[in-house]
């Protein structure tokens, strides 16, 4: 599974990163950094949340 | 007994979640979303923050899902413009608009009211800033350069007077407390982020109250209890919310500032679960009823009262490190944790000096918060922290690595 940013919509709150710190970080500048673009194994449903808790709905997993 | 109809009362974020929740998992029973508003589910952040800037144009609401969306991909009844107004919870029924609707489930999601002013009823030019409806006013109200005066120096209040300070207009924030955002972060750090108000031309008044409001027909005057007048033509009260229980009185269900509810969401009668800012549930992760007014909370609790309302054999608990942030003038303040603490200590930059900074809050023995200012790639670390319990030195211990790798890093 792979996972993108839309940079439009994404405001760097950093709810995905405390989700899933190992795959989001918010920078000193407030922007969100992958980790990885693919899902790590053994953490998809962590990443899950993150994506489904986004409050600005800038991310998506996809096959 | 098996559940064939899910009634969620409450359209906005958590009960667009539990909604959407008991889909995902596979519900697929008969689900109605009863809603007060007529508008449909929109999201309230925005409301207070660019959805007041100058933009020349109409704002767009900040709207969830198209009504499409949630009757067809959702499978949704809508019933939106009336609220809620008894629950029954023996014959497992609600009333909405006169109508009695049937629940096997039932996810309580009315969410907060804003706080009125005593007195300003009948006074056109005052505000609370709460509903999509509130806002298009204030918008409306800054659009023609209103002179603004602000009561309550809390997010809504703050949020509010950057907007009216960004399009240039004099505003005025009154605060009863001595410092702004008390309740948020505590009265040290409310303090310290008042020099955010004084660097962007606000005129902040702390340790005071309104006594009266005065016009004829519209607000003219607002009257503070050291005497002092101040003219205005808009009046945004930001004086927090009380939550939305009225309905609920006769229901069985105990209230105490919320509907009060176990770990899992159980408001104790069978079936009914509540979520959002309504619900002051036990949280595990604090051991405390906590009722919450955050973003986060209510979309998290509403997926969780959902899916533990459908299936109460399987209920899951709900523990959560609160996080809230809020965007003033050019800043972003974020906090974890509680803001009740025995000692607060910047570990980091000088919050008060230059708006950038860390601020960790200890609890007994234990890290309980952490606050940052214009530091967005702190705050989550300490929420994994808080989340484990972590102890005060482990706190103190991690902001020192962090400070030396910021400036190794600078250097």
């Amino acid at each position: 599974m792979k996972i993108t940013v839309d940079r439009s919509k994404c405001t760097g709150l950093g709810i995905c990163e405390s989700l899933s710190p190992d795959v989001f970080e918010v920078d000193d500048a407030g922007e969100l950094v992958l980790k990885t673009d693919t899902v790590p194994a053994g953490i998809l449903s962590d990443v899950q949340e993150a994506v489904a808790g986004c409050p600005t709905e800038a991310l998506r997993l996809e096959p | 007994m098996s559940v064939r109809r899910l009634v969620v009362v409450g359209a906005s974020l958590a009960g667009l979640r539990a909604v959407e929740a008991a889909r995902r998992d596979g519900f697929d029973g008969r689900i109605t979303l009863v809603g007060a508003e007529p508008h449909l589910p929109y999201d309230r952040p925005p409301l207070s923050k660019r959805f007041l800037d100058a933009s020349g144009t109409d704002p767009v609401p900040p709207t969830f899902r198209t009504e499409e969306a949630l009757r067809t991909d959702l499978g949704a009844e809508l019933l939106l413009g009336d609220p809620a107004t008894f629950l029954d919870t023996a014959a497992r029924t609600i009333v909405v608009g006169g109508r009695t609707i049937g629940y096997d489930a039932l996810v309580v999601a009315t969410g907060a009211t804003a706080r009125r002013l005593p007195g300003a009823a009948g006074l056109t030019g005052v505000h609370t800033l709460r509903t999509l409806d509130d806002a298009l006013a204030v918008r409306r109200a800054l659009d023609s350069g209103a002179r603004t005066v602000v009561i309550g120096a809390g997010f809504i209040g703050a949020e509010t007077a950057a907007a009216a300070r960004k399009r240039g207009l004099d505003v005025v924030v009154v605060e009863t407390q001595p410092t702004p955002l008390v309740r948020a972060v505590g009265e040290a750090m409310g303090g310290a982020l008042a020099s955010l108000h004084l660097r962007h031309g606000t005129d902040l008044r702390c340790g005071l109250s309104v006594t009266s409001l005065e016009g004829e027909e519209r607000v003219e005057r607002v009257r503070l209890s050291d005497g002092s007048v101040l003219d205005a033509d808009l009046v945004v009260v930001g004086t927090g919310a009380v939550p939305a229980t009225d309905w609920l009185e006769d229901s069985g269900l105990t209230l105490s500032n919320g509907v009060v509810c176990d770990e899992t969401l159980c408001t104790g009668a069978e079936g009914v679960y509540a979520a959002g800012d309504v619900a002051r549930w036990h949280n595990p992760a604090f051991d405390r009823l906590m009722r919450l007014e955050h973003w986060i909370s209510a979309a998290e609790q509403g997926a969780v009262a959902a899916r533990n309302a459908l299936n109460p054999a399987a209920a899951k608990t709900y523990a959560t490190v609160p996080y809230f942030w809020s965007d003033q003038y050019d800043s972003r303040i974020q906090f974890v944790g509680v803001p009740q603490s025995d000692e607060i200590d910047v570990v980091d930059g000088d919050i008060e000096g230059d708006q950038h900074g860390v601020a960790l809050y200890r609890g007994g023995d234990r890290l309980v918060g952490a606050l940052a200012v214009n530091r967005p790639t702190e705050i989550m670390k300490y929420r994994g922290l808080i989340a484990r319990g972590a102890s005060w030195a482990e706190g103190l211990a991690f902001a020192r690595s962090r400070s030396r790798s910021r400036h190794t890093t600078d250097a």
